[in-house]
């Protein structure tokens, strides 16, 4: 009677496990059929769950890259990929010292800049789009690459010299100090036992600046206006806009365009994402 | 920027190593991140709060000097009942919701990973995996295009389900059906992050206390209440905090859901509502003076979540 009920239970639960996926995928599976869906399909009375062969068609793709009812492609892409790229260098590169500093000093005033990069990061860019628009276009910065990346390199540099210092302080000073006793410099101790230590901490870093640049809405709203300086997400936005229906199909393909690289880059750091809430947690 | 707290003297050791070490040098190291915060993040919040007490309209963009105004702007959003209180009020409202739907769901999800074998356990975490990676605009698309009044499949199913003609149905119409369709896309984002935390959460718990529970006749439900959730209460806390926060924030799939076919008017929520205030209607002053308010109870909500990790962080 118990074996019954607990295999009764364990086929419940199964289905639910499924339920739980089909769910969750349904949406990104739904994004990608339609994609590849002619018109006469998309706007159909029924619903093809599948781009058979004979339907099949990359037509979405190329109304969404070169239509002419929306904000053009290509400077978006090269807009995307100039700030993304831009942001995750300066992010890295400054965070990276600046967490050298936090971890492997001691000095008057860390501690309340350590507490300064934590706050800062609860600020809202959201509550700030008024004046960093003002301050950009004080610059002559609107519309332009520069602009948009100075804002975003900002707005993920506390996250990063957060979780970096965590990694440098993953590393064991006491490394650092046997290479030095076997001769090294402090430099090249550094350089040569510590910095590939941190390698993964910095791929993980870099592809959270990374999606935040790419995947970023409200600011590039704001700073970037024109349609030849749109980012992706702007882009996509125009597709939305049009006086006409909706072509469902043509922003099912940009949405993919958009999705491809951000989930790639989220699934090679996902295993660090919710690790070091838990460990952390655990003292508590 | 000065402080009274002073880090406690390094050992002896380490003090010769580093007296050779000029004591500019982590400054030099800071400089850089200084520069660029106190330049783009200092400095804008600096502007947000003068902005937010001087008359800031599209004639001062074109260069007419702002006026000071004192606190009218502060006078003007908090009196303002119909706008500024009911976009508060339903931006809360909102966020509460959000925060129990998701954690209670992400419970859940992180219980069922725990109770089905390996093969199941890892068909959910593809799912999830993939919900969590997609970014929130191709997200908010993807739920516009499922919940399309004309040929979206919701529509399209619950003809074929219920008999009646569902077909041209507008799901963002109605602000209620609305939000219906927000928290979808909201919850169906966020429950992966706060499940897979929650299920590694869970798996620190030694089965032997598991098992001795359920030996001395505990409950399914008792070995929850008495054991899961004391042990990852602290896990469970930081998660509120988080989703709070980020569902207070919430821009982008509510700014496109309107672009799909929302009323802005009635569904507005915080920060789309300084979006429309300052930058469509050209209240600049006025939208300064919210996003000052919106700072402010951001820190609040967060301030248990800092005092807690520089707790933990030995700091």
């Amino acid at each position: 009677m118990i074996k019954v009920r607990r295999r009764l239970a364990d086929t419940g639960f199964g289905a639910l496990a499924v339920a739980v996926f089909v769910f969750s995928a349904f949406p990104v599976y739904w994004m990608v059929n339609t994609s590849f869906l002619p018109n006469n399909k998309v706007r159909g009375r029924d619903l093809a769950f599948f781009p058979t062969p004979d339907v099949f068609t990359l037509n979405n793709y190329r109304s969404a890259m070169f239509g002419e009812a929306r904000a053009p492609f290509p400077p978006a892409v090269l807009n995307s990929i100039g700030v993304t790229f831009l942001t995750l260098v300066i992010a890295l590169l400054v965070g990276f010292v600046a967490a050298l500093a936090l971890t492997r000093f001691q000095f008057k005033g860390r501690r309340t800049f350590i507490v300064l990069i934590l706050v800062v990061q609860m600020i809202p860019g959201e509550a700030m789009i008024i004046s960093v628009f003002r301050i950009i276009d004080g610059w002559q910065l609107l519309n332009t690459i520069i602009g948009l990346t100075l804002v975003y390199a900002a707005g993920v540099l506390p996250f990063t010299i957060w979780t970096l210092r965590g990694f440098v302080n993953g590393v064991p000073k006491e490394l650092e100090e046997a290479a030095m006793i076997d001769g090294c410099s402090r430099a090249g101790a550094f350089w040569r036992v510590t910095f590939p230590l941190l390698a993964p901490g910095l791929v993980a870093t870099g592809v959270f600046a990374f999606l935040q640049a790419w995947n970023e809405f409200v600011t590039a709203l704001v700073v970037m206006q024109r349609p030849e300086a749109m980012t992706l997400p702007l882009w996509l936005r125009t597709f939305l806009q049009a006086t006409q229906a909706t072509n469902w199909g043509a922003v099912m393909a940009g949405s993919v365009l958009i999705a491809i690289p951000a989930v790639i880059f989220f699934l090679i750091v996902q295993g660090r994402m919710t690790g070091g809430l838990v460990s952390g947690a655990g003292k508590g | 920027m000065s402080t009274t707290l002073v880090d406690s003297p390094a050992p002896p050791r380490q003090e010769i190593r580093h007296r050779r070490r000029p004591p500019y040098l982590p400054w030099l190291l800071l400089s850089a991140t200084m520069i660029l915060l106190g330049v783009l993040t200092g400095y804008p919040v600096l502007r947000l709060v003068v902005m937010s007490f001087q008359e800031y309209e599209r004639a001062q963009l074109m260069g007419q000097p702002a006026a000071w105004v004192g606190l009218d702007n502060y006078a003007e959003v908090l009196t303002d009942v119909e706008g500024f209180w009911v976009v508060l009020g339903r931006s809360f409202l909102l966020m509460v919701f959000l925060v129990v739907t998701t954690l209670v769901l992400g419970m859940l999800v992180a219980l069922l990973m725990m109770r089905v074998g390996k093969a199941l356990r890892l068909l959910v975490s593809v799912g999830l995996l993939l919900a969590w990676a997609m970014p929130a605009l191709s997200a908010t698309t993807v739920w516009g295009w499922v919940f399309d009044t004309q040929y979206g499949v919701v529509n399209n199913l619950l003809t074929r389900i219920t008999g009646d003609d569902w077909f041209g149905h507008s799901w963002l119409l109605n602000p209620l059906s609305f939000f219906l369709i927000l928290s979808f896309i909201v919850v169906w984002g966020a429950v992966p992050f706060v499940a897979f935390t929650l299920y590694a959460g869970l798996t620190q718990i030694p089965e032997e206390v598991m098992e001795a529970a359920q030996l001395d006749g505990a409950s399914a439900f008792q070995r929850f209440r008495l054991i899961q959730v004391p042990y990852v209460r602290s896990i469970i806390t930081v998660l509120v905090v988080l989703s709070m926060i980020w569902d207070l924030k919430l821009f982008t799939q509510v700014f496109v859901l309107q672009d799909i076919g929302g009323d802005r008017e009635l569904t507005n929520t915080i920060g789309v509502y300084i979006y429309q205030t300052g930058m469509a209607q050209g209240h600049y002053g006025l939208a300064s003076a919210v996003g000052v308010i919106f700072v402010a109870v951001m820190l609040a909500i967060a301030y248990p979540y800092v005092r807690r990790t520089l707790r933990e962080e030995e700091l």
